[in-house]
């Protein structure tokens, strides 16, 4: 047995299936997959994602301790109520885990990083940090992301408040008496991220179900995350591979000649990074999965995660390739099958964001 | 509980077959099968006139979650495919012994299909199963 959210007894009781996700039960579908995942691109879905990690920061140090431990610079966080996402690097530039950082006031500042990774990155924290910055780990906190076009609306009716909810803007959040209410995501849809204690979270978690809000597993949130291109830490990135070669240069800060970040030196120029990460498309003939070889005329790559996109009817993938790849093909049970090379997302406001060939 | 008709047989893997008044055989996969593997997007059907052994991969079926093979259960040559299968792979899910079925094939032996389990021993399989 793993460890349980604060919802799981709402998952059971909603007939989920449970699986094990980095050491946690969650629920992967609570009915049809597929249906889960159109919910939240037509109106309105939910996710537990209790299971993350959140850690606030704080302490004299903490503005300058964050500047060096984040591959983005939290400097351009001006204003409390503003969250950046970026990544933390090793000294060698590779990704220990991505990470959404929230600005909450002088030198105090919530981090949100994913569960499979919570002990090296809490280890990591610890061992970067000095005396003037303080770590506190809120395993106290459940979160519940309220994801889709409808969600604003629906959680900001639910919540009360609406005024100020709907006031908030992208990549913002309030904090009101318990809880914190950020307008980020993972689906590639607007919405909320409610971080809120965990004994009020399963009353949350009925009031949005009564609400109409869709109750979804990690399965819809995977192939929602993939339609919008944003990448998976430990199938995408991970500490073998830099931001240049995950789609992620936009996340790296360079722009500070003086901000000594940890990987800086490594991460050398964009231009020199040997492989790409980008999004693949199969119209027909199967799905594309992780693990899956790609040919390309100027060599070789991998499929790093692959789906079938239910919004498009067909199969996507994030695939690392050789730099100057013009054309590639998917090798799919002995089969060589050509697919389209597609800047990601492939989903942007429930539509595709290019023409298929 | 997953449907299991009475008048069907079953493999360990998971697929049924029909036994036709021509002789012919008709093979899909059971209620528990599509149920597991869950929305179905992709199927690949095998191809007209193949001859297959028993164990040779017959059909693949993709889910959302993951591909599966579907093994031929007995030695026999393909003589229909169920072509809606291309364009409503969903029908597996909704109706898998009925509009989901996969493909129909000319035994080489008609008794080898003594070998394979009725609906008792299959019920009885997946209780086994779910007990673990």
């Amino acid at each position: 047995m793993g460890h349980k959210t604060p919802l799981y007894d709402e998952h059971v009781a909603a007939s989920a299936r449970m699986v094990d996700f980095g050491g946690w039960d969650m629920p992967l579908q609570y009915g049809s997959q597929l249906a889960e995942h159109e919910a939240v691109r037509s109106s309105s879905g939910m996710f537990d994602v209790s299971h993350m990690t959140v850690v606030d920061v704080t302490g004299a140090g903490a503005t300058e301790y964050l500047r060096r431990v984040v591959a983005n610079d939290v400097a351009r966080l001006t204003k409390p109520g503003k969250a950046l996402y970026g990544c933390l690097l090793n000294d060698s530039a590779g990704i220990i885990d991505d990470l959404i950082v929230y600005f909450r006031g002088a030198d105090n500042y919530r981090l949100v990083v994913n569960a499979a990774t919570r002990d090296k990155d809490l280890a990591w924290l610890a061992a970067t940090a000095n005396d003037s910055v303080t770590l506190v780990e809120r395993a106290d906190l459940a979160m519940v992301a309220v994801q889709g076009p409808d969600a604003r609306q629906i959680t900001a009716e639910v919540l009360g408040s609406a005024d100020d909810l709907l006031a908030v803007r992208r990549f913002g959040f309030v904090e009101f008496s318990d809880s914190f209410i950020a307008r980020t995501g993972y689906t590639g849809e607007d919405g909320f991220e409610i971080i809120l204690p965990s004994a009020d979270a399963a009353q949350l978690w009925r009031d949005l179900t009564n609400a109409g809000v869709a109750p979804c597993g990690l399965g819809a949130r995977d192939s929602l995350r993939l339609e919008a291109g944003l990448c998976l830490y430990g199938s995408d990135m991970d500490e073998t591979t830099s931001p240049y070669e995950s789609n992620l240069a936009w996340t790296v800060d360079t722009s500070d000649a003086g901000r000594d970040f940890i990987g800086r030196t490594a991460l050398g120029d964009p231009s020199a990074a040997e492989c790409f990460l980008t999004g693949l498309l199969l119209p027909a003939g199967g799905v594309l999965r992780g693990g899956q070889t790609v040919v390309t005329d100027v060599g070789k790559g991998t499929i790093t995660s692959g789906s079938f996109a239910p919004t498009l009817k067909a199969s996507v993938a994030l695939a690392r390739l050789p730099t100057g790849t013009s054309s590639a093909e998917v090798i799919i049970r002995k089969k060589q099958l050509p697919v389209q090379i597609v800047n990601p997302p492939f989903v942007r406001a429930g539509k595709a964001t290019f023409a298929q060939t | 509980m997953s449907n299991v008709p009475g008048d069907l047989r079953y493999t360990k893997d998971h697929e049924w077959v029909r036994i036709e008044d021509d002789g012919s055989l008709v093979v899909g996969i059971t209620d528990h099968a599509q149920e597991a593997l869950g929305d179905l997007v992709f199927v690949e059907v095998p191809e007209l006139d193949q001859s297959l052994s028993v164990g040779d991969g017959l059909a693949v079926v993709e889910s959302v979650k993951a591909a599966s093979d579907v093994y031929a259960p007995f030695s026999g040559t393909v003589t229909a495919v169920n072509d809606a299968l291309a364009d409503q792979p969903e029908l597996i899910n909704s109706e898998p012994y009925e509009e989901g079925w996969i493909a129909r094939l000319q035994p080489d032996n008609r008794d080898d299909i003594e070998a394979l389990m009725d609906a008792n021993a299959y019920d009885q399989y997946l209780i086994e199963l779910e007990d673990g």
